[in-house]
């Protein structure tokens, strides 16, 4: 037979099996096609959105750089601009500009404003754009406490040309005139321009800057002119090209946003897991027309293929469906939302959606592909029977018996527990990930053996609505594996999520007591680089009638290197005796630092991403001269994902003289109240809207409604997942209901009311359900396992406490067995009434 | 002595459209207690519906149904199914047994359903396979039976609770004409043993004769099947 005349028999085929399915059955296949829809649409969205915020991103730092081929980074307290005189002077060096980058505390708002202070002609070598944006203005910019502001910051601010800004410098509000608004084509971003000697006066920053852009000789070799330039920055300042200044974003939130993609897979792989019930339910439902049509002169390869189109018909109405989908939804969200989905790191202004051929074809392909992968299967047995036994009118559960499943199962599981015990690859946890997907087709594989030995184990109990039913499950172990498999896999995944979130926000939370135990806590709005407590503001503060105690901390970004974020210094009381009681400790060294170095505390993403340990020394760049630390211990920080160092307050102010502190707690005194300790401050300071002010209490509760609401996605994720997988037990619920129409009537017959029939339904449900429930529950709890110990971990270096929410666990397992024995009934209905009387007569 | 009226179908007519003819035209019927009775009829001349109103699942459009002088209309739904589950056997052309059932368990559902115990549920109905002749295959998964070895279990199933009626529908159709003469003769033999009353829904002639009366359904009505189609159907030397 030709090629061509092959491909005819499997067109044939197909038609007529599609014409089948969908005069026979249009429900089911809608169900089916939908399920693929929402992961693909879950899937591209959140690619597009991820993608649009990153392109903006990306955008943002090209034009803050401009055509620098190397950006030198310091602390914000910056760096002795006499290292701009050198640099520029180098040989190697065709242009220079210095420039002061920095986030200023605006009273009573949040964030804080970003400011370049910059040379504008100098600036203009390598942004030529920016003085023509300027234009007349530019000497305008050389007035004092001047500054222009980008369109997006004015709209944010709701400031015009000649009012003022203020900014909090140091302790007290300082006011900038705003000159100008600055076109779109410049920054798209909230930004403020000021020349930089204004910055340096008006921040108090004389003598200081802590940005050098440089443009390097074009022909000079490069790599051997930044190992020449390297050797001049002193500790603390850092250099990078426009690639690493672009990719720190990308590499900090890509563990984020590979965890957000991998939720959206888990949607689309139950699709997948839908489709692979839906069509082995109705390839057995039409096992008798496959037999014929093998009669007739169908070849395997053949009606494999047509059943393979079939699925693939399917997932590729679903996937250009849900292409279509995940475009709006990602439009949705980007302009309602924004485009962080929740990290941070990622926030900017006006992502712009664009519409990738290549990605989205590349999502149709995925979606197709797993409808495919869940067709394969049934296809492949469908070819393999022989059309006599297909055509024998019967129970199909011996075909799927042959299957082999139960060595498969355990291997896969087995596979799976050594894969999580990897290391991450990479910096991702893609063993973990790997490890779950095993545990997951391990443990369906292992469902059928399970099913029977628990249905098989059951005695008799002479009651025959039970009986039946228990018989019937037993007998159809392999039929109802396939029904079951996608909600036992979302249920699982929902059960390990709750399991996960429920011990991540009691460790949040525990955390959060161990970090806030003052009555009030109080700092300058919103964290910035010029906002401080001065040390006679600290002592007012302190000295005040209803304070008990005070502790104030500084907080400080240090770049330890030029390729990844800069970590946060804190310098705070504590005792290195008992660190323990100050910062929730998680391991920790019995050595004593060795003289001539400082003992430190290092948070566990430091410890990960740095690969240092308790026992360790580290090299603290500290105003131009490196501090030897001595890791003393390793502290659980949810808070700063790029790492922290904790060093002792007074140890640090040896070091720096530097007495200022951005933050600090209170203790009120017993005969005081926390609104009069509040009120007691404000008046001492006299800084308005500028000083943050909150109980602690307040503080955990807000901080823990925001994490709440973090993971709010996550289990609508998780829902819709569910949702999807009881939809496909409904609908496999409903055709099997149908396919055992003849058998109901034949009970009907024989004297089983009609609500006897609809109670052995139900019964039938609710075993299943529990069954799906317990094992759901095993099954989940294995996961968590993983989530908590390994994807969290190496994801974002998080340490969990494993707290079960019992109660939780159980409304949801409870819900999922009313849900599913609802289903049953609800199916069974229809196959219970008069027309499963007639169908007695309708078998042949 | 006439034996005592058991079935007594009054004035039954049945239509399944208002505007169109009825399927059972005012249909007379009497079935005496022991008396095995064969209905023939062509493809939809109304004998499935003819079967669901005496086992009281249908309701005719008006005239009575009455089993033991008691007219199955006028009980509740709940009432006909018990009634029928205590006095109506069953056996029909596609078999209808459970396949995740054994043979045993098969043949004891409708005492299982009547509530009797064990172990006289299970003695009950291999006593019934036995004298079905099929004892052998009690434990055996039902799926794994033949066509005669299928019917002979829901002939046993039909008669295990003893009921006073059996209602046979085309029990030989899916059957060879070997298989079928036993099946036959069984039931016959069964319906003797237990002194039920049945009625055989048959397209076969042959099988009709098997039973003590035949009639035709024609028009809606039942009547005597014609003799020269029932001489026609005695079988001539030389001729298979």
């Amino acid at each position: 037979m030709s090629g061509g005349g092959r491909m005819h028999g499997a067109l044939v085929a197909w038609r007529a099996l599609t014409r089948l399915q969908l005069r026979g059955h249009p429900l089911q296949l809608l169900a089916t096609i939908l399920a693929i829809a929402l992961g693909v649409a879950l899937g591209s969205a959140v690619y597009l959105v991820n993608s649009a915020a990153l392109e903006e991103f990306d955008q943002a730092t090209r034009r803050l750089v401009g055509s620098a081929d190397l950006v030198i980074r310091g602390p914000p307290e910056g760096f002795d601009e006499a290292l701009f005189v050198t640099l520029a002077r180098h040989a190697g060096v065709s242009a220079a500009s210095p420039v002061l980058d920095l986030e200023l505390t605006l009273p009573g708002q949040a964030p804080p404003l970003q400011v370049l202070g910059v040379d504008p002609f100098r600036a203009a070598l390598l942004q030529p754009v920016l003085i023509g944006s300027i234009g007349d203005n530019v000497t305008r910019l050389f007035e004092r406490d001047t500054i222009m502001l980008s369109r997006a910051a004015a709209q944010q601010l709701r400031l015009r040309p000649g009012e003022d800004l203020t900014v909090m410098v140091g302790g007290a509000p300082r006011q900038l005139r705003v000159i100008d608004i600055l076109p779109d084509s410049l920054y798209r971003e909230p930004l403020g321009i000021m020349d930089i000697a204004t910055a340096q006066w008006s921040l108090q920053r004389l003598g200081r800057i802590n940005r050098i852009d440089l443009r390097l000789t074009p022909g000079a070799p490069a790599a051997a002119l930044q190992a020449q330039l390297a050797m001049l920055l002193p500790p603390g300042v850092v250099m990078a090209t426009p690639a690493m200044e672009r990719g720190r974003a990308l590499s900090a939130t890509r563990a984020y946003r590979v965890n957000l993609n991998t939720l959206a897979l888990v949607a689309l792989l139950t699709g997948a897991f839908l489709v692979f019930s839906t069509q082995s339910l109705s390839v057995l439902r039409r096992r008798t027309a496959l037999g014929l049509l093998r009669a007739l002169g169908v070849t395997r390869l053949q009606l494999q293929c047509a059943l393979l189109g079939e699925g693939a018909a399917i997932g590729a109405v679903g996937s250009l469906t849900g292409a279509v989908l995940g475009a709006v939804i990602a439009a949705l969200v980007l302009r309602h939302l924004g485009g962080d989905l929740g990290n941070r790191a990622l926030s900017t202004t006006g992502p712009v959606l664009a519409l990738q051929p290549l990605a989205i074809g590349a999502f149709v392909l995925i979606g197709t592909a797993v409808a495919c992968l869940g067709a394969w299967i049934p296809a492949s047995e469908a070819a393999r029977r022989a059309p006599a036994l297909a055509m024998k009118a019967g129970d199909a559960e011996p075909a799927l018996r042959r299957l082999p499943t139960t060595v498969p199962g355990v291997v896969l599981i087995a596979f799976g527990a050594a894969l999580s015990w990897l290391p991450p690859i990479g910096g991702l946890p893609l063993a973990g990930y790997l490890a779950i997907a095993a545990l997951l087709a391990g443990a369906v594989l292992l469902i059928p053996a399970l099913m029977r030995r628990a249905t098989g184990s059951a005695a008799r109990s002479g009651h025959a609505t039970f009986d039946i039913a228990m018989a019937q499950l037993k007998g159809s172990a392999s039929i109802s594996t396939i029904s079951l498999a996608a909600i036992i896999v979302s249920f699982s995944l929902m059960v390990a999520m709750a399991i996960m979130v429920h011990s991540f926000r009691n460790s949040f939370e525990l955390w959060l007591v161990k970090l806030l135990p003052a009555d009030l806590q109080l700092r300058l709005s919103s964290a910035s680089d010029t906002g401080a407590f001065s040390a006679e503001q600290q002592a007012r503060m302190a000295g005040l009638p209803g304070v008990a105690r005070a502790q104030f901390r500084r907080v400080r970004e240090i770049w330890l290197r030029a390729e990844r974020p800069p970590v946060t210094l804190i310098a705070r009381d504590i005792d290195p005796a008992h660190p323990a009681d100050t910062l929730p400790l998680v391991r920790d060294t019995a050595q004593t630092a060795p003289i001539g170095t400082l003992p430190a505390w290092i948070s566990e993403a430091l410890q990960d991403q740095y690969a240092v340990k308790p026992g360790d020394k580290l090299l603290l760049p500290l105003d131009g001269k490196q501090q030897p630390l001595f890791i003393a211990g390793v502290w659980r920080d949810y808070a700063r994902g790029n790492g922290a160092i904790v060093i002792a307050r007074a140890a640090y102010i040896a070091l720096s003289a530097d007495h200022s502190a951005n933050e600090g707690s209170l203790w009120r005194r017993p005969d005081t109240s926390a609104a009069a300790l509040e009120q007691q401050v404000r008046t001492a300071l006299q800084i308005g809207d500028a000083l943050e002010l909150i109980g602690s209490e307040q503080l955990r509760e807000r901080s823990l409604m925001l994490f709440d609401r973090a993971f709010a996605i996550t289990y609508a994720l998780e829902g819709i997942a569910v949702a999807i997988g009881l939809v496909g037990v409904g609908v496999a619920a409903s055709s099997s209901a149908l396919a055992r129409r003849a058998q109901f009537g034949m009970l009907r017959h024989i004297g089983m009311l009609r609500r006897q029939v609809l109670a052995m339904l139900a019964i039938e449900g609710m075993l299943m359900s529990t069954l799906s429930a317990v094992y759901g529950l095993g099954l989940g709890f294995g996961l968590s396992l993983i989530l908590v110990y390994v994807i969290n971990r190496q994801s974002f270096s998080w340490s969990i406490d494993l707290s079960v929410p019992w109660g939780q666990l159980g409304a949801l397992s409870t819900a999922l067995i009313a849900a599913a024995a609802l289903t049953a009934l609800w199916s069974g209905r229809a196959a219970t009434g008069q027309d499963a009387i007639r169908a007695v007569r309708e078998d042949w | 002595m006439t034996p005592a009226l058991l079935l007594s179908l009054d004035e039954i007519t049945r239509r399944y459209r208002t505007d169109s003819a009825p399927v059972l035209d005012r249909l007379q019927l009497r079935l005496a207690c022991g008396e095995y009775l064969a209905i023939m009829g062509e493809s939809g001349s109304g004998k499935s519906t003819l079967l669901n109103l005496i086992a009281g699942l249908d309701r005719p459009d008006s005239g009575r149904v009455l089993f033991e002088g008691v007219d199955l209309a006028r009980l509740t739904d709940d009432a006909v199914t018990r009634w029928r589950r205590a006095s109506v056997g069953f056996v029909f052309q596609a078999f209808h047994v459970l396949p995740y059932l054994t043979v045993l368990q098969n043949v004891a559902l409708p005492l299982e359903l009547l509530g009797v115990r064990e172990p006289q549920r299970s003695q009950r109905a291999l006593e019934m396979l036995a004298s079905c002749g099929i004892g052998a295959l009690a434990a055996r998964d039902a799926r794994e039976l033949s066509g005669g070895e299928l019917q002979r279990v829901a002939i046993a199933r039909a008669l295990v609770h003893r009921p006073r009626l059996v209602l046979a529908d085309e029990p030989t159709g899916n059957l060879d004409a070997r298989a079928a003469q036993q099946i036959l003769l069984l039931l016959r033999q069964q319906l003797r043993a237990n002194g039920a009353s049945a009625v055989l829904i048959t397209h076969s002639i042959s099988a009709a004769l098997t039973a003590d009366r035949q009639l035709q359904l024609v028009a809606g009505q039942l009547r005597p099947l014609a003799a020269t189609a029932a001489e026609a159907a005695i079988p001539t030397p030389g001729i298979p």
